[in-house]
This record gives structure tokens, C-alpha cells and sequence, in this order.
């Protein structure tokens, strides 16, 4: 069983997955944000994969993106850093991005990493399902790795019931039509939303992400699922020069 | 109809719609309803309507006697300049603001590059009363003012694009970024023939009334309806796209695009996309891209802001990997002289973008041959730049 799929059958509740951007603040501080993240009992991480053109992305992620960029940080790199990530944490890790890099690098040479790396999944929002299908599924569900999608308050049910057939973890339930980066306390038509989904009877777990910033969003994103996720507001918090006491001091602040 | 779309998106290898969920339902309503309604008659009938009336279509089929004269051959101008506004982009704006209308999308978005769409899309939603909003990359709004200024009184709502290289590629992230956040009453008017499918065909047919009317112009002053070489500029595409259209299947037809290199393919300013781009994903297709080894895409660099971008449309992918079209680069000092040209020997200024299809003549033997230069645009709104470069 993986890790993910572990994950969501001892808890049910609560879940915290926190997402960042891989080479922000500094390139070389991937592996001390995932370790600083496990101590302080953050459930699911998801790692970004920065793109120059992230068009799903508010301010805070293109910036931190870019920061990434400029520091170097790209797929090579990224991977050397999680050569050994398992000799100290056994969270689950899910890597997050934009299709184009994950195309120059290579679809196969992408996965082999993830399986070397002992990672547990992938998002990758603008893959269209045709192309995941023929590309990675055989080989996701050989090896028992995780395809995460997005779901939105505008996704047809039909696509849903699709999306759930086709998914292995959880399913990422946006919470509003939006880009990352907005905060919302939820509205009538959101929460509404969320109970449309609890009533289909998915066969999959989901967190909602987007808009997730503190911890009433998080308490009431609870409510309606499995857990959340937060992004722009744990990049936000970070502080370079102090890295591992901010991220402690913010996920206190949400749990 | 090897060149045309496929059931599923594609040019060859190119295209497909890679978007995020966030766009999906929006990307799919358009597809599943496109053709049905473009092809209703009474969509028909209105759109030829406001072409004809309102745009002043069809555009004259004028021979360049004295172009011709210099190069040796019987070279004919498409005028699209003569298009109200002033380019070939209204005709698309025409047909997606019916097409919005009949989707009971009443809002409007659009990106913008020189402007010429901004200001072609400025222009339908004041026509059909529509709220308008136009993404436009910080340089792009300081090196074309006065279509600035003509979107502005026209009602639009013009918002700087500041991020990257602040041109026409951050713009369209921007319109992407307005539209996920707004999707259920706006429809997004895509400026050429990029973006998800079913926007490269869609922009395509409408532009397409170019080559429609060509084929009867040219039946009448040359005895056939095709010529020899047709050359047009390619930003993401959409002046080429409509006037290639009718003849892609006709391999008589030498289909010439002209990208712009820039400061040369050489230096990193350049906008030569067939030149240095590889295969990869922006903007909702794939298509050739200039991007680095880790998939990152470049900052381009042209003159003209309107073919300042790092991509092509997956069509124009697909003409060039299959060999079925040609592609050239060319600098901007050549560009800005061939404008200077055709403004001396035919007293017609052109837009920036259009004098890089007029760059040609040392690249093509097209001695002895029927030529069909597509006038995209006028230079009214290049002025500036012109005077900046200053070299006539
Ligand atoms: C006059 C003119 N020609 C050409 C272009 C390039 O666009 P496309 O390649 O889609 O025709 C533009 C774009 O702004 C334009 O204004």
C-alpha cells in the first residue's frame, strides 16, 4: 500500500497537506522544509515543480517560482535533493507542476525519479487525461503511485465520476473558481459545493485547497472533508533567515 | 484535409487542449458548441453582415505595380489594413463576440500585444454593448500609446501585464489568470490561432474569409484562383491561418510565414520560434516553443510587438514540421526597411508586423511568379516606433 492511500485509511479527518515551492527561499532548502514539515506533524506534502508561467498561480507563487527559477532550481536539481529523502522521513510526498517541464525532462525518466526517489505521486493540473492515460497510468498503477486531479465547483458530474475512476489517493478539491492565492472564508454556494461532492459517494478521499490561509479556513475545510491544503500562505510565511523556527511557528498557528 | 484539425485537437503532433481543471468546463462548452454554432445559417448571415458593413470586407486584391516592377514579379496586396481598425484581427473579434453572445457570455476579456486585437475587441464589445477587459504587457503599453488610448475611449478597461518579459506572453497569462477567476459569465477572445483547442480552429475559419475572398478576386484578374507564393507574418499565426486557409491541401501553393528574429536568432533577443523553439506546452497547446533545457519558457525579443512571442500556432507547427510551409526569420533592421519600402513605392505604411512579410525578397526567388503579400495592418500605430528607429 502506498504511503498516500496509508495515509487516508488511519485518518479520516484533519488532514494537513502543506504545498511550497522547490528552490524558495534558497535553492538548497528543499530537504529542511520537508523534515521541518514531518516534526511538526504536517500529514502530506506537496512539492512544487516551479514553471515560468504558472497560469493557475496568484502573485505569491509566480514570485516564489521565479525566485526558484533564478536560484536554479529545475527537475535535476530537484531530484539530487530527494536522492535520500526516505533516510529521514516516510510523509508522503507528492510532486505539483506544470506539464512543460515534466516534458523536457521526459514522461519515463519523470517517473523512473519519482520511483527511485521513493515519492508517492503526482499533480500536474493541465495533463489532459488522454495523455495521462496512455503515458503514465499503465506504469501509476503497476507501481502503485498516486495521480492526483483537480476538481472544481465547475466540474460536470459526469467528469467527476471519470476523474474518481481514474484517480488513486485523493482527489484535490478546489474551493472556488479561482487561482491560487485568494483568500475566502466560504460561502453559501462553496459550502454547498462541498456537500454536492460528500453526496457522490467517491470512491477516493478529498482535500480542499485554494484559499486555504489560516486556521478558521482550515477548521471549516475540515468540516466539509477529509482535510486541506495551504500554499500561498505557507510560502508567505517562510523567513529565509530563520527557515525552520517560521515553518514551525506557522503550523502551530494552523493546528 | 491533412492540415486541418482532427477530431481530437490536433495538428500532426500539435495542439490538444492542456489546461487545468479550472478551464476545463469552459474549453469544453466551446468545443462541444463551436461548429454548431458557427455553421447555423443566421450566424452565418450576421457575421457576414458585420463584415461587410461594419469591417467593409471584402478587403481589395491590389497589385503592387511597382513592387512587382523591383522584384520581378506580379505581387498583389491583400488589404487587410483597410480593415476598420486597421488589421485583419477584427475579423475574428467579429465572430467570437457573436459567438459569446449566443453562449450568454456578456463580459469580455482579451490579451493584446500590439493592440490591434485589443482594440478590435475593444471595438465589438462597445458594438454589441459588452463590458471589455484587455490584458497588455507594460512595454507593450508604452511602445504602442495610441491603441491604448483608441481601447480606452472605446470603453475597455486596459490592465498592465508586469509580469516576465511584460509582453504579449504575459498578457495571455494574465487573461488565462481573469478568465479562471471569472468563469462562468466571460468568454475569453483569444488573439490568434494559440491557445486550447478549439481556439486555434476557431480563430482560423474566421480569418478565413482572407483566403475565401481570394480565391475570387484572383480568378478574376489572373485566370486562376490560386497563386504561386503566399506570404504572411506569424506572431501566434491568425493573419497567416486565414489567408493560407482555402489553399493548405493545394500543393501548388507555396505557403511562406514570417517570424521575427529580432536582433538575430544568434543573440537571446529573438522572437524566431521555428528557429529555436523545441516542442513543449503553453498556453493550453503543444506547439513549438522557445523555451531552455529545463522547460522554462524565454523572454522574446522583437520590434514589433505583435509577433513578440515565443511560440507559433500548433497549425503553423504542424506546416512547418511537415514541410507543407516555409518559414523565415527575419531581424527587425531588415523589417523596419522593408516598411520603409513598401511606404515609398506604394505609398502604404505598414504595421511593424506586417513589413516582416515584406522582408523576403532575397530569400525567395520569386521572379516570374504570381505573389500574394497579406497587408495585415497598418503602421498608423507604429508610428513611434518608426521615429525612434529613424533610419529614413
Ligand atoms: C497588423 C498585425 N499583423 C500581424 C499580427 C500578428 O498576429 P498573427 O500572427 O496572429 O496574425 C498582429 C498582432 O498584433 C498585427 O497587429
Amino acid at each position: 500500500m502506498n504511503r498516500i492511500n496509508k495515509l487516508f485509511q488511519e485518518k479520516k479527518n484533519n488532514i494537513l497537506s502543506i504545498y511550497f515551492t522547490a528552490g524558495y527561499p534558497s535553492l538548497n532548502d528543499t530537504v529542511e522544509i520537508i523534515k521541518t514539515l514531518d516534526e511538526s506533524n504536517v500529514d502530506l506534502i506537496e512539492i512544487g515543480m516551479p514553471f515560468s508561467d504558472p497560469i493557475a498561480d496568484g502573485p505569491i507563487i509566480q514570485y516564489s517560482s521565479n525566485v526558484a527559477i533564478d536560484n536554479g532550481m529545475n527537475l535535476h536539481v530537484l531530484f539530487k535533493q530527494l536522492a535520500n529523502i526516505r533516510k529521514i522521513t516516510n510523509i508522503p510526498i507528492i510532486l505539483m507542476g506544470y506539464v512543460n517541464p515534466v516534458y523536457q525532462f521526459g514522461y519515463d525518466k519523470f517517473i523512473n525519479k519519482i520511483l527511485d526517489c521513493d515519492l508517492d505521486g503526482m499533480i500536474l493540473p493541465d495533463l489532459p487525461f488522454d495523455d495521462y492515460k496512455t503515458q503514465f497510468k499503465p506504469i501509476f498503477v503497476k507501481k502503485n503511485l498516486s495521480f492526483i486531479s483537480l476538481i472544481t465547483p465547475n466540474t460536470s458530474e459526469d467528469r467527476i465520476i471519470q476523474i474518481d475512476d481514474n484517480s488513486n489517493g485523493f482527489i484535490y478539491m478546489v474551493s472556488s473558481s479561482s487561482i491560487t492565492g485568494k483568500k475566502s472564508s466560504f460561502n453559501k454556494s462553496q459550502i454547498q459545493y462541498f456537500k454536492r461532492i460528500n453526496n457522490l459517494s467517491l470512491k477516493n478521499p478529498r482535500i480542499i485547497g485554494f484559499g486555504i490561509s489560516d486556521k478558521k479556513s482550515y477548521n471549516e475545510a475540515c468540516k466539509y472533508s477529509n482535510g486541506a491544503i495551504i500554499g500561498t500562505n505557507f510560502i508567505k510565511s517562510l523567513d529565509k533567515n530563520d527557515l525552520s523556527n517560521s515553518i514551525r511557528d506557522y503550523i502551530r498557528l494552523i493546528r | 484535409m491533412k492540415y486541418n484539425v482532427n477530431n481530437d485537437g490536433f495538428y500532426g503532433d500539435f495542439g490538444g487542449a492542456y489546461i487545468p481543471e479550472m478551464l476545463f468546463s469552459n474549453i469544453d462548452e466551446l468545443r462541444k458548441n463551436y461548429l454548431s454554432i458557427v455553421e447555423k445559417k443566421s450566424f452565418t448571415k450576421e457575421f457576414n453582415y458585420y463584415l461587410k458593413k461594419y469591417v467593409g470586407r471584402p478587403t481589395p486584391l491590389y497589385y503592387a505595380k511597382r513592387l512587382s516592377e523591383k522584384y520581378g514579379s506580379k505581387i498583389y496586396l491583400k488589404r487587410e489594413d483597410l480593415c476598420h481598425t486597421g488589421a485583419h484581427k477584427i475579423n475574428n473579434t467579429i465572430g467570437q463576440i457573436l459567438l459569446a453572445r449566443e453562449l450568454k457570455k456578456f463580459k469580455i476579456i482579451a490579451e493584446t500585444g500590439a493592440g490591434q486585437h485589443g482594440v478590435a475587441t475593444a471595438t465589438v464589445c462597445a458594438l454589441m454593448g459588452m463590458e471589455c477587459v484587455i490584458y497588455m504587457g507594460e512595454v507593450d503599453i508604452e511602445r504602442q500609446r495610441p491603441n491604448v488610448e483608441r481601447m480606452r475611449i472605446l470603453g475597455a478597461d486596459v490592465r498592465p501585464a508586469t509580469s516576465g518579459s511584460k509582453t504579449l506572453k504575459d498578457a495571455t497569462n494574465e487573461a488565462m489568470r481573469h478568465w479562471i477567476n471569472n468563469p462562468d459569465d466571460t468568454h475569453y477572445i483569444i488573439g490568434s490561432v494559440v491557445g486550447p483547442h478549439p481556439y486555434p480552429d476557431m480563430v482560423a475559419r474566421f480569418q478565413s474569409v482572407i483566403s475565401e475572398e481570394l480565391i475570387i478576386q484572383l480568378k478574376k484578374v489572373e485566370g486562376r484562383d490560386y497563386p504561386d507564393y503566399i506570404i504572411a507574418c506569424v506572431g501566434g499565426g491568425s493573419n497567416a491561418a486565414g489567408i493560407f486557409y482555402h489553399y493548405l491541401n493545394n500543393p501548388k501553393v507555396n505557403l511562406i510565414g514570417v517570424e521575427a528574429a529580432g536582433l538575430g536568432v544568434s543573440t537571446n533577443k529573438s522572437a524566431a520560434t521555428t528557429k529555436l523553439g523545441k516542442k513543449g506546452v503553453l498556453h493550453g497547446s503543444k506547439t513549438l516553443l522557445m523555451q531552455d533545457e529545463n522547460g522554462q519558457v524565454t523572454e522574446p525579443y522583437s520590434i514589433s510587438a505583435g509577433l513578440d512571442y515565443p511560440g507559433i500556432g500548433p497549425l503553423h507547427a504542424h506546416l512547418f514540421e511537415s514541410k507543407r510551409g516555409m518559414y523565415i526569420s527575419v531581424e527587425d533592421d531588415k523589417a523596419m526597411n522593408a516598411g520603409i519600402e513598401l511606404s515609398r513605392l506604394e505609398g502604404i505604411i505598414p504595421a511593424i508586423e506586417t513589413a516582416h512579410a515584406f522582408s523576403i525578397f532575397d530569400n525567395i526567388d520569386i521572379r516570374g511568379k504570381v505573389v500574394v503579400i497579406n497587408l495585415s495592418g497598418r503602421g498608423d500605430k507604429d508610428l513611434e516606433t518608426y521615429i525612434k528607429w529613424g533610419k529614413y
